[in-house]
């Protein structure tokens, strides 16, 4: 009886140590998770507030040492950079991830589902030189165009691995039911199937749109830049990231303030992507289940 | 562990009650398979016209495939067949799936109303889904299927919501509603009350009672009384064979085969 006891104690002591200490490192790792987002946060309103004006939202850029003007043109540059790769890889990515969940249980959907992995790997710069190589070269000159197609390929991964996963989720049943119904099999897919996964495949087009829109390197050999206002996909266009890596080196104390303002006008842009999103894909109904 | 005797399935096709019966469905020598796994062995049943019948059998039996592959069902778990189901005089295996399952509807064991629809529209997925928009016939068509599918008083102020928000019970009648509003000939029904309460499962009974006076129905069910209460013929099952076949009364009276005895009396199964 004694000695049972003395081991139910030593047990009992040890276990709650260890949780203390295991529930420790957890808040630590938690906390310290936590610090550059905060850092994020702080800098960039903290330094980009002081050119987050009016001005900013409507006029161009203007000459060095001419104070005042705003990046217009790069704020509409990124929507169409972020609104062409969009246009290009949401479908590419939603109809792949589509395959590969209800036709691609075979020796192709493998390999397209472990080059999609492969894809996702690449480095954007290398992304960047392809889109050059089969774009701008063929085109002649840099182009809005080529800087969407390299945006577009490196959200394909992401929307592609999203879809599939989240179509796999949706239960059986309900395939069976549409097709139990005499609705043929791509009606059912298309809508039945994605219909019901449609939420989780908005989070991964919104993870691949928010990716492709803080791209800096792919842009610098496709979309390269532009100081004036333009909106032909033709032509080259400026973009907030590329404008921030121009702005934060250089030697104008001015340019780099800017540079904070124009990558915290970015951030908010994402959020508010983000926010847009959440409310178009906002359920109709409330399930219960 | 209890030895059952083992008897050769003699192709019963008919019982004696069925002579005068117009037949809907002839299976002949079904054989069904999942890669090498043999799991009907040589079906031949006679399925009447406007009559309910109930297929009973332990866990793993082949019920559920012998009634998937009658709408052809099976193919979507990858199942293949031999022998023939005649439906209407055409060979299923010949007629275009999508074309039969409009035909031969199917409610399933759990009830799956489409979760991104509404009451409204569940009811008529089948049609919308393939292209029916007129709005004005497709009221109708709500409206005339719910009260068949005696769901109509209870969701006729919540067409427009969704049709997850119903009960369980309530969700299945949607889905015998769903099925019947493609204007099916045979309504098959795998176990469709197993996960409902007593009362709901009551009201599908009454439900079935109803529609057989319009639809040809062949039920699944693992629940013993439930056959006896609604189904006018009853097949016996067992290790993919066809053990009997026979009118329900005899059946559950005075079955002829002892494994059939055994199963309803509960000794096994």
């Amino acid at each position: 009886m004694e000695i049972k006891s003395n081991v139910k104690n030593f047990s009992f002591y040890r276990r709650k140590t260890s949780n203390i200490i295991m529930l420790t490192f957890s808040l630590l790792a938690a906390l310290v998770t936590l610090i550059p987002l905060i850092f994020i946060f702080y800098y960039t309103i903290s330094k980009g507030i002081t050119y987050l004006n009016l001005n900013f939202f409507t006029k161009l850029p203007t000459p060095v040492g001419e104070s005042g003007g705003g990046m217009v043109n790069a704020i509409v540059g990124t929507l169409i950079l972020i609104a062409i790769g969009g246009g290009i890889g949401i479908p590419v990515g939603i109809f792949t991830g589509t395959y590969l969940s209800e036709f691609g249980h075979n020796k192709f959907g493998s390999i397209v589902r472990f080059l999609t992995d492969v894809l996702s790997g690449i480095p954007s710069i290398v992304v960047g030189v392809v889109a050059y190589t089969l774009v701008v070269v063929p085109m002649k000159h840099f182009s809005a165009l080529a800087g969407g197609v390299a945006l577009a390929i490196l959200m394909i991964p992401t929307i592609t691995r999203t879809t599939e996963e989240m179509i796999k989720l949706v239960p059986q049943s309900y395939r069976e039911a549409g097709l139990a119904l005499g609705i043929p099999k791509w009606k059912t897919t298309l809508l039945i199937v994605l219909k019901t996964a449609w939420k989780g495949i908005a989070t991964g087009i919104l993870l691949g749109l928010s990716r492709a829109a803080g791209e800096t390197a792919p842009l610098l050999f496709t979309a390269l830049d532009n100081r004036f206002w333009s909106t032909n996909v033709f032509q080259p266009i400026a973009s907030l990231t590329v404008y921030i890596y121009q702005y934060a080196s250089a030697p104008y104390k001015d340019w780099n303030d800017q540079a904070w303002t124009a990558a915290l006008v970015l951030i908010i842009l994402i959020s508010l992507l983000s926010l847009i999103f959440r409310i178009i894909t906002r359920s109709k109904y409330k399930t219960t289940n | 562990m209890e030895v059952i005797e083992k008897t050769k399935t003699e192709n019963i096709t008919k019982t004696e009650s069925m002579i005068h019966q117009p037949i809907k469905i002839s299976v002949q020598n079904l054989s069904a398979y999942f890669g090498k796994s043999q799991v009907l062995k040589n079906i031949s049943i006679d399925i009447p016209e406007k009559k309910v019948l109930a297929i009973i059998g332990p866990s793993g039996c082949g019920k559920s495939t012998f009634l998937r592959s009658i709408n052809r069902m099976h193919e979507v778990a990858r199942g293949t067949i031999t022998g023939k189901i005649i439906f209407d005089g055409e060979d299923v295996m010949k007629v275009d799936p999508v074309y039969l399952r409009r035909k031969i509807g199917m409610v399933f064991q759990k009830p799956n109303p489409f979760p991104t629809m509404s009451v409204f529209n569940n009811v008529v997925a089948g049609l919308k889904l393939n292209g029916f928009r007129n709005r004005k016939a497709l009221k109708e068509i709500v409206e005339k299927t719910l009260k068949q599918a005696a769901l109509w008083d209870e969701v006729k102020d919540m067409l427009n919501k969704s049709g997850a928000n119903l009960s369980g019970g309530q969700q299945q009648r949607l889905c015998i509603a769903r099925t019947i509003a493609i204007n099916p000939e045979v309504i098959l029904m795998d176990e469709p009350a197993s996960a409902l309460d007593p009362i709901s499962t009551a009201k599908i009974e009454e439900l079935i009672f109803e529609l057989k006076k319009d639809y040809t129905i062949i039920i699944v069910t693992h629940n013993m009384q439930q056959a006896a209460r609604v189904s006018d013929y009853t097949a016996f099952f067992y290790m993919g064979e066809l053990i009997e076949f026979s009118d329900t009364k005899k059946m559950f009276t005075a079955p002829v085969k002892k494994q059939t005895e055994d199963y309803i009396t509960g000794r096994f199964g």
